[in-house]
């Protein structure tokens, strides 16, 4: 008996080290710092695998996806009515990523079960929650589809296949672009492992992206001391008018 | 040489928004307009969020209007007298103009009825204008290049109590239709989230009979405070007013002012409110255009405004 639990125990071992093919995470950098002269910034995500057993046989996959916050959205459709373009039908999008990329290996429906996805939501469309109150008319699935479509569009959404490199199934690296228009907040960053279409390890970090400076200084007072941002707007503004006023008339005369 | 902007949340040339806000100025200083309706879907069109554009187009429209205004101080073309009974009423309009807005925002259709706001008024206006100057300038060319004083006009402006002298319009009317027209201007003003220069400028000149030289002043005069009053408003209650953006647009805008200021002296009045109806018209035609077409995508987004 004893002797059957111990072969069965050795028996096991290998099969979980298969299973613990362990992620090591490299960010070009932790935070993203908005700042007046801030365009955007390329990410640049690298790691190994570190792992105690041989390399199996079936080959590696990487898929990377960074999910920016998310927020409440409607989404409106316009019909023609009396000869005009008119919002007819909206949908209040419960909560979508203000930016969601997804890099991957190879194609993404190679390299990653649908199973799979449904279980880890790794795809950008298991990331935006649609709870439906407001349709009118036509259903909700052409509304996701449409937020999907503009936002990969202006760059929001970006699905870059056959982006992540991966080198002698231990290195991986990948380079993804964060546009000039990034949203405040925590950034999830997560790494998923996967062998014929099942993931077999994952892990997760967190981007901070923040305004700082000037850029910091003015947010904070505009929503917090509002009057006296409002009035700060129009006194620059008059005396912007006045100076340029005074200026043109000293040159004029001078 | 690219900045973000902290409120807008998006990074734009800072160059773009100079000469944005140059041109826009130039105009202003021409006709004595603000601007609102011209600069703001620009800002659209440059990816700044319409709630931004809005608020921020405001706070830029009164360092034109300040730089315009000290201009006409200067000439003598602003009739303060007007432009103070103007603005009481104006004020009570835009007062008023904000509950309808809010009414409206709750019928769900308010970017719609902004929009139909734009042609119908646009249109008419912009129309009316064109008409009327083209048939002022032939009349000058029949008359053999002299214009020909225009002759008071009597009509029921002229026959309401409590009449008031604007000496600087050479007026002596009731004080009653001034009221009436800041109250609708302001109304509409605030509605349509603009200065209202563009429909102020003509009642003045077809309503209540002012000389087209101090017209312009005295609504610039005006627009100060209801684009001031609008400004403070948005950025109180919505936090939309983006300070480096208006910056910018106002380091453009009142330069551009002060030129246009200048051209506006030089330009003869019919070739002035020809040129006026043709911008008016030319705003008109594609905002009307946007509505007929049919749209690239049927479907927009909309950030769902924080309920506070």
């Amino acid at each position: 008996m004893i002797r059957f639990l111990l072969l069965l125990f050795i028996s096991v071992i290998p099969l979980q080290a298969i299973a613990e093919e362990e992620i090591v995470l490299g960010l070009s950098q932790s935070e993203v710092a908005i700042t007046a002269r801030f365009d955007g910034s390329d990410m640049l995500i690298f790691g190994a695998i570190k792992r105690e057993t041989p390399i199996p046989e079936v080959p590696l996959e990487v898929i990377i996806a960074i999910e920016g916050p998310s927020a409440p959205i409607t989404v409106r459709r316009k019909d023609r009515r009396f000869g005009i373009w008119v919002n007819t039908a909206e949908l209040q999008v419960e909560s979508a990523p203000a930016f969601y990329a997804v890099a991957s290996s190879g194609p993404l429906d190679q390299v990653l079960d649908r199973i799979e996805n449904e279980r880890y939501d790794i795809t950008v469309d298991r990331a935006i929650q649609t709870v439906s109150r407001t349709v009118e008319f036509g259903n909700t699935q052409d509304f996701t589809k449409a937020l999907i479509r503009i936002q990969k569009e202006n760059g929001s959404y970006q699905q870059l296949e056959n982006a992540v490199a991966v080198d002698q199934q231990t290195l991986f690296r990948t380079s993804i672009a964060l546009p000039s228009n990034l949203t405040e907040g925590d950034y999830r960053a997560r790494i998923f492992l996967t062998r014929s279409g099942s993931v077999v390890s994952h892990f997760e970090t967190v981007i901070d992206v923040h305004k700082v400076g000037l850029e910091r200084f003015l947010y904070n007072l505009a929503h917090e001391q509002a009057p006296v941002y409002g009035l700060l707007s129009i006194i620059i503004a008059v005396l912007a008018g006045w100076g340029a006023s005074t200026a043109f008339r000293l040159i004029r005369n001078g | 040489m690219n900045i973000y902007l902290p409120i807008a949340e998006v990074s734009v040339n800072a160059f773009l928004l100079l000469g944005l806000g140059g041109i826009v100025g130039i105009l202003s200083g021409i006709f004595g307009v603000g601007g609102g309706f011209l600069i703001t879907p620009l800002l659209f069109f440059i990816g700044i969020p319409p709630t931004v554009a809005v608020a921020t187009s405001a706070n830029q429209i009164v360092a034109s209007s300040v730089s315009g205004l000290l201009a006409h101080l200067k000439r003598k073309t602003v009739d303060l007298k007007m432009g103070y009974v103007l603005l009481a009423g104006g004020l009570v309009g835009s007062a008023f103009g904000v509950v309808i807005f809010n009414y409206l925002r709750s019928l769900g259709q308010v970017d719609l009825l902004v929009r139909l706001c734009y042609v119908v008024f646009l249109g008419i206006i912009g129309g009316l204008m064109f008409i009327e100057s083209l048939r002022a300038i032939q009349r000058a060319r029949k008359a053999g290049g002299v214009v020909p004083k225009k002759r008071k006009q009597r009509n029921w402006v002229h026959a309401l109590p409590f009449k008031m002298r604007f000496r600087a319009s050479g007026l002596y009317i009731s004080s009653i239709p001034p009221l009436l027209v800041g109250f609708a201007v302001g109304l509409l003003a605030a509605v349509m989230g603009v200065g209202g220069g563009f429909i102020m400028v003509p009642a003045m000149i077809y309503i209540l009979g002012m000389p087209t030289k101090v017209v312009v002043g005295t609504s610039l005069f005006q627009i100060i405070f209801v684009a001031g009053f609008t400004t403070l408003l948005h950025a109180i209650t919505n936090h939309t007013v983006d300070l480096p953006l208006a910056l910018f647009l106002l380091i453009g805008g009142v330069v551009g002012a002060q030129v246009g200021t200048g051209i506006g002296v030089k330009l003869r009045a019919e070739m002035l409110r020809v040129l006026l109806a043709l911008l008016v018209l030319a705003v008109c035609g594609k905002i009307a255009l946007e509505l007929l077409i049919e749209p690239n995508e049927i479907y927009s987004l909309a950030k769902v405004e924080d309920v506070e």
